[in-house]
């Protein structure tokens, strides 16, 4: 759309922020109907999740796994591919994190078993993420459907790998067994006591790390260049000498791999074990975090902790809330991703009429 | 249960039985994909008129108040798609999959606040739609072959069903063989040329849209009030994507879509046949790995065929009048 009409300002700040307004301005109304105050939920949930510092620490926390999330979404998208299958890709993920560590966490010290965990996360989420990504490429089958399938198909078969070879022994509590205490990633709050009793680890830092490498690779790098041409205009990056089936393969394996990363902080950062449907939606936020952040590092970032403010919060509120259960959250996201996404020139008609006013 | 426990006859009754969630979303998409609009929100529209269906079933006791109601949700949801793909030209994916995830929250959240049951509808009792037998029906109940033909297979189904099936030559007529058929074909193939020979586009589109909205909230009314009789979180499990796979398969035509629905409706009806049999050589097969067959043949489908099936061409751009 006429989006270049508008100074860089407004298309980069002002619309995204009316977007996300308009967005939480449906959701209030839906809370109103539901016979609650709009406001005093915000207040709780403003207060749980970002007043309290343990609140805020939590806050964090989520919001390390969905950077990653973020980030597969976002890598795809500057390819113009439509990714939505992070949820699978993190969920298989998870598999290959707690292959390793069931392997290895007896044998290994910390600082080898680690990382030896994060790289049979990020190479089953790359192997998920290397299917759609194969298929659009050879045989034309369009990654939105195939990814989807692809989340399908992960929660059957992770309940059958789950059920039937992770569970120990004697065992009810569908999960794997818990992992040896070297396979924990280190909470900040050793060297923070400030932030208290939470769960904040290193894997955010790892996640600010990684929005800085997509930032440098996606707009400082030939790849990135590639990579970006290929999203704008997939034959003018053919016709440059842009391979461009590569290219999608490429993408997909690298987006898949930044969401099997964020299993790292779920599993390692948090529980300890596998659990059944452990990724509980991360996925699907990275889709509405890539599309209010604009794909861009500093968006990614900012959207990543409002949606772990609203998890964080909103676990809070469905507390003393019973008519605003965590799945409020869900909707919410649902209205993010279609004014932010989808309706995202919403309002530029209105502000290129307004500046035109001003400087006539 | 043994491998006699696995009954062709019955596989094929539920064959029917399962279809109609299909035909009725495939043929919606139908609509909507020939016009050009990419119909990725079915399972939302879906999933909502599910809720709505029950929900109003349950409340008034009257099935088909919920079918209507259902039908006035799911063609608010298209309309709300048709605005944000026709009239804002915004992107047509992300509109339909935000659609879906907010429907997905937002039955349950109403679906829990409205019955305080985890998210779920108090079953329909006699709010369900019922099974009509065919007329004569207990005269050939006896007769070995066509006493289960006439009685079961053809007969004694709910009206969903038989509209399900009557609506695919309605629709292959509609497409080909109508006036309205033939400019939404311009629309999805060639909008600029439809323009020019003075069809509206956006109405065009908006038309097509609303026809979606109605014949995919029956889908949803029938998981609901004729499948299963309540509503339950979730319960469209894919169906509207499924849908969109048997278009493929089908390379947008009702009639081989119509064949893809039934393809599915079979595999359904196995994948419940083959729960806990002991199968030779191969012993039992969890419910979890069965759970898989349909979207591991839709993936299949989807890649032996879609270099073959080609879709209507305009899909999924938003439509610019040239000046």
């Amino acid at each position: 759309m006429n989006n270049h009409d508008l100074p860089r300002w407004a298309s980069a700040f002002v619309l995204p922020v009316l977007n996300l307004l308009s967005a939480l301005l449906v959701a209030a109304l839906v809370i109103w109907m539901l016979g609650e105050n709009p406001g005093e939920s915000l207040k709780i949930l403003v207060n749980s999740a970002i007043v309290n510092p343990e609140g805020l620490s939590y806050t964090l926390f989520y919001a390390s796994t969905f950077i990653f999330t973020g980030l597969s979404v976002s890598l795809a998208m500057q390819a113009g591919l439509f990714n939505i299958g992070s949820e699978g890709q993190m969920y298989f993920g998870g598999l290959g994190l707690t292959l390793a560590t069931l392997a290895l966490d007896h044998s290994l010290p910390a600082w080898a078993l680690i990382p030896a965990a994060m790289l049979g996360a990020a190479l089953f989420g790359a192997l998920w993420g290397f299917f759609p990504g194969y298929l659009q490429a050879r045989r034309g089958s369009h990654i939105v459907v195939t990814t989807i399938m692809f989340n399908f198909i992960a929660a059957s078969l992770m309940n059958f790998i789950i059920v039937k070879y992770l569970i120990p022994l004697g065992e009810q509590n569908t999960a794997s067994r818990v992992f040896a205490d070297s396979a924990a990633m280190p909470r900040l709050n050793t060297w923070l006591p400030v932030l208290g009793d939470t769960p904040l680890n290193v894997s955010f830092l790892l996640a600010i790390a990684a929005l800085a490498v997509y930032g440098v690779t996606v707009w400082r790098s030939a790849w990135g260049y590639k990579l970006r041409a290929t999203g704008l205009n997939q034959h003018a990056a053919h016709y440059a000498g842009v391979s461009i089936s590569k290219m999608i393969i490429v993408v997909m394996l690298i987006s898949g791999a930044l969401a099997g990363l964020g299993s790292v902080n779920s599993i390692m950062g948090s529980t300890h074990y596998l659990s059944l449907n452990f990724p509980a939606g991360a996925g699907f936020v990275g889709i509405a975090i890539a599309l209010m952040g604009r794909q861009h590092p500093v968006g990614i970032f900012l959207s990543a902790v409002l949606f772990g403010a609203l998890i964080q919060g909103g676990f809070d509120l469905s507390l003393e809330k019973p008519n605003i259960p965590t799945e409020t959250f869900i909707f919410i996201q649902g209205l993010i991703i279609l004014f932010c996404g989808a309706m995202e020139n919403f309002y530029a008609p209105a502000i290129v009429a307004l500046l035109k006013r001003r400087k006539a | 249960m043994t491998l006699d426990d696995f009954h062709f006859a019955s596989i094929l009754v539920s064959t029917v039985r399962n279809a109609p969630v299909l035909i009725f979303a495939a043929m919606a998409g139908l609509f909507a994909e020939r016009s050009g609009v990419v119909d990725i929100g079915m399972e939302g529209k879906i999933l909502a008129s599910a809720f709505t269906s029950a929900a109003v079933a349950f409340s008034t006791q009257n099935p088909w108040y919920g079918v209507a109601a259902g039908v006035a949700v799911s063609v608010l949801l298209a309309m709300l798609q048709g605005y944000v793909s026709i009239t804002q030209k915004g992107n047509q994916l992300v509109a339909g999959i935000a659609i879906n995830i907010a429907m997905s929250g937002l039955t349950f959240v109403l679906a829990q606040f409205f019955f305080q049951q985890g998210g779920r509808t108090p079953d329909l009792g006699q709010a369900r739609l019922f099974d009509l037998a065919l007329p004569g029906a207990q005269y050939v109940d006896n007769i070995p072959v066509l006493g289960w033909l006439y009685g079961h297979l053809i007969g004694g189904h709910s009206a969903l069903v038989y509209l399900a099936f009557a609506l695919v030559p309605l629709v292959h007529w509609v497409l080909y063989h109508s006036r309205f058929g033939l400019r939404l074909r311009a629309c999805g193939e060639n909008p600029h040329a439809a323009d020019a020979a003075g069809v509206g586009v956006a109405r065009t589109r908006y038309l097509a849209m609303l026809v979606a909205g109605v014949l995919c909230s029956f889908s949803g009314a029938y998981l609901s009030i004729v499948q299963s009789g309540f509503f339950l979180r979730d319960m469209s499990a894919g169906a509207g994507y499924l849908a969109l796979t048997t278009m493929v398969f089908g390379n947008w035509r009702p009639l081989h879509t119509f064949l893809g629905c039934l393809m599915f409706g079979f595999f359904g009806a196995v994948q419940i046949q083959i729960e806990g049999v002991d199968l030779p050589g191969i012993g039992r097969i969890p419910g979890s790995l069965i759970q898989m067959v349909p979207y591991l043949v839709t993936v299949i489908v989807l890649a032996g065929l879609m270099a073959k099936s080609v879709a209507p061409k305009a899909i999924g751009q938003p439509f610019v009048k040239s000046r």
